[in-house]
């Protein structure tokens, strides 16, 4: 008991001072990309060839970021010869319409606070039930994070459940592979509504790497009705703690 | 090993070269290398061919660092190895379910991941066990917790399970069929996702097979990174795990702990490559990014911090006399079953298997610089959770000594077009243990054949052996303790 008690002194608090304060990313943290059209070299496409998910276009309005289909893997500011695509340190990645995760320029994705009625059902808590649907366990691995100390997604009343039926909504992972589809939907169906659902990470908004592959589904936009598209592959905790909260109009 | 091609970690051959036995000799001789100490990398589909499916099988002989590579052509069926040698069980259940070959004799051809055209998925049987008082407990595909997607169902008398079938496939995905005909510009993504928490893993292993097939030469600094990345990534899992086992027995301070040093070390490799799991680091060639002298300054000092409250985290485990008794005797894998079912990583370690591939299959990765192999015994719960902490140790070790001198050259060399009509294995040891990629080229240079075994596919079934006559309410113990990857297993 003494020993316990001493390890927790030393151990100290760690919590982040989220929302309070900004987090504290690596300076190679690869976060919302910015375009500059400008710079943009007629008739270079370079990024669009370099983009392993088919996220980007070029047109004469200059190129186009699809931020659900995006890994973050920066081969495109890598090969641009005109510095046109930078990766900011900008965490703030959720959108509540799948349009708006398209970037143009120096846009921002935009999340809407649920409508006031169904934040007075919630009160101050949200219990989701994830789905893990045949992605690479690296956004599940990020979701387990956010229950940890540090980022404690729970001191803002979030926390995941064991059962749909206590759960105010799902958050999805993973492309949803054939095998999982029937499992998914039922998760899905036995939720009480009203029922939230977020997207996270690549795969479950757009296909992410598995895009095409038969034995997926290209994510769950077509099938389920998203209210929340978290990108990223994985996300960042913090990505994922800043769109749930801007969903619950605590941002 | 007479009848076989020898090779190596990483060392290409001519697929001219590899011997094209009858039937009966391939078995005749697969088996007594086998019965002579050789272990069983691989037995898989090679190719279609015109008179039938050419099979081939891989041998590692673990003292000599030797690989041997032998080849039959078989019709629709041949008599199965599985009787003979257990290891070869899975294996060969997916040789039924990828190329659609009989291996007459095996005891059980279930379905491995219900690919397309197979049968739909949890339409299988499964083994029962019958009588009074006796009852099926079926969990998943959906779990309680954040956990990928898979089937377990316990065949119970009372408390005490009698047998654990566990059923995957739900995270299939077709990496393996989209690796074919490359490499191209999603080959390595595709490579980092193979498992979320092995990324820094299973990236080597295919930069390794490429470079393998490519003839590059990689720099010692960039050898020195992929080690960092690698110890990194074993680290930041196993002191998660060792949280987690902690969580399991509601012994909360050390979870808590645990759980965040595992994300400071995550926060370790974001500060090296600005992803928390290692992504866009390591490519064909070496590494992307080359941290500089601050930064390698910076990760010594986040280390040794970091040591420092592991140390004092996991030391609140093994005084806990509740956790350690919950632990001890619980789950035991015997050394035996080890050896026959041919499980590897840290869970063959603590039932006191001497294998490492770090040091057995060193290649220019860890050539010099192998770590201290840590041989446990017991094979237990505890066990495994004490491997877990000698590894972090070794490790920590290791890191320590190659930040001392992490060598010189470019970050990244050119990777040329692979050598057309080749074949070549990469082995890497993964946080789970042994990673194995394996690929075959076309005439053109491309991508004819690609398989990957993460170590989850040898060790899944190790967990159902290790749950026979336990309490069905030690299960999320056990599990933790192997903690074995779905979506390495069901690709």
């Amino acid at each position: 008991m003494f020993k316990a008690l001493l390890a927790r002194a030393r151990q100290g608090h760690r919590t982040a001072r989220y929302p309070a304060q900004p987090p504290s990313l690596p300076p190679l943290f690869r976060g919302r990309p910015v375009l500059d059209p400008a710079k943009c070299v007629a008739g270079c496409a370079r990024c669009v060839e370099s983009c392993p998910t088919g996220a980007l276009q070029v047109s004469e309005a200059g190129p186009e970021l699809d931020l659900g289909r995006c890994i973050f893997c920066g081969e495109c500011a890598d090969v641009c010869p005109a510095d046109a695509i930078d990766f900011t340190q900008d965490w703030r990645l959720a959108a509540s319409e799948r349009a708006d995760l398209v970037l143009t320029g120096d846009g921002e994705p935009r999340v809407a606070a649920l409508r006031h009625e169904l934040r007075r059902l919630l009160g101050r808590s949200l219990r989701l039930r994830q789905i893990s649907a045949g992605g690479c366990n690296g956004c599940e691995a990020e979701v387990n994070a956010l229950g940890n100390v540090v980022f404690d997604a729970s001191r803002f009343g979030i926390d995941f459940v064991a059962s749909p039926r206590h759960a105010d909504g799902v958050l999805v992972t993973g492309p949803l592979t054939a095998n999982m589809k029937e499992a998914a939907l039922r998760t899905y169906e036995a939720v009480a509504e009203p029922k939230l659902v977020i997207a996270a990470g690549a795969c479950a908004i757009s296909g992410g790497i598995f895009r095409t592959h038969p034995e997926a589904c290209d994510g769950i936009a077509d099938l389920l009705p998203v209210d929340l598209y978290i990108p990223g592959c994985p996300p960042h905790p913090f990505t994922m703690l800043d769109g749930l909260l801007r969903l619950l109009g605590r941002l | 090993m007479s009848g076989f091609l020898s090779t190596g970690n990483a060392m290409p051959v001519a697929l001219s070269a590899l011997p094209v036995r009858p039937l009966d000799a391939f078995r005749g001789e697969v088996l007594s290398a086998l019965g002579d100490g050789r272990r069983l990398l691989l037995l898989s589909g090679l190719a279609q061919t015109t008179v039938g499916t050419q099979l081939l099988a891989a041998l590692a002989d673990d003292t000599r660092g030797e690989i041997g590579l032998v080849s039959t052509i078989v019709a629709d069926s041949y008599p199965a190895l599985t009787p003979d040698w257990p290891a070869a069980h899975y294996f060969e259940r997916e040789l039924y379910e990828q190329w659609g070959v009989r291996p007459e004799g095996h005891p059980w051809l279930k379905p491995v991941r219900f690919p397309r055209g197979g049968p739909a998925i949890g339409e299988v049987e499964f083994f029962r066990v019958s009588g009074a008082e006796v009852h099926e407990v079926a969990v998943g595909p959906v779990h309680a917790g954040v956990i990928e997607p898979g089937h377990f169902r316990f065949n119970c008398h009372g408390e005490r399970v009698l047998h654990l079938e566990i059923s995957l496939g739900y995270q299939h995905r077709g990496v393996e069929a989209a690796l074919r005909g490359g490499p191209d510009k999603r080959s390595i993504h595709l490579a980092e996702t193979v498992a979320g928490d092995t990324s820094a893993g299973h990236a080597t292993a295919y930069c390794q097979l490429i470079e393998a097939l490519s003839g590059t030469l990689c720099s010692p600094r960039a050898y020195s990174l992929r080690v960092v990345a690698l110890e990194l990534e074993r680290i930041a899992n196993h002191i998660g795990d060792l949280g987690a086992l902690a969580g399991d027995v509601g012994f909360l301070p050390a979870a808590s702990y645990c759980g965040r040093l595992r994300g400071d070390i995550l926060n370790l490799t974001a500060m090296l490559c600005g992803s928390r799991l290692g992504r866009g680091w390591i490519r064909p060639g070496g590494v992307a990014h080359e941290p500089g002298a601050e930064i390698l300054h910076e990760l010594r000092r986040g280390l040794a911090e970091a040591e420092r409250d592991m140390r004092n985290a996991v030391d609140l485990l093994w005084k806990s006399s509740s956790l350690r008794a919950r632990c001890e005797n619980t789950g035991t894998l015997t050394g035996r079953a080890a050896l026959d079912l041919g499980i590897v990583g840290p869970p063959a370690r603590a039932s006191g298997i001497d294998r490492d591939c770090r040091r057995d299959f060193a290649a220019a990765l860890y050539q010099g610089r192998a770590p201290a192999v840590a041989v446990g015994d017991g094979g237990d719960v505890f066990a495994r959770a004490m491997q877990r902490w000698r590894e972090i140790e070794n490790a920590i070790g290791l890191l320590d000594r190659l930040l001392g001198e992490p060598g010189e050259g470019d970050p990244l060399a050119p990777v040329e077009t692979l050598m057309p009509d080749s074949i070549a294995l990469s082995l890497v040891e993964g946080w789970r243990g042994e990673i194995l990629h394996l690929a075959t080229t076309d005439a053109a240079g491309h991508l004819a054949y690609y398989k990957i075994i993460d170590p989850s596919f040898r060790n899944w079934f190790a967990l159902a052996i290790a749950m026979r006559g336990q309490a069905i309410s030690d299960f999320p113990l056990c599990n933790k303790s192997f903690n074995l990857s779905y979506c390495g297993h069901d690709l």
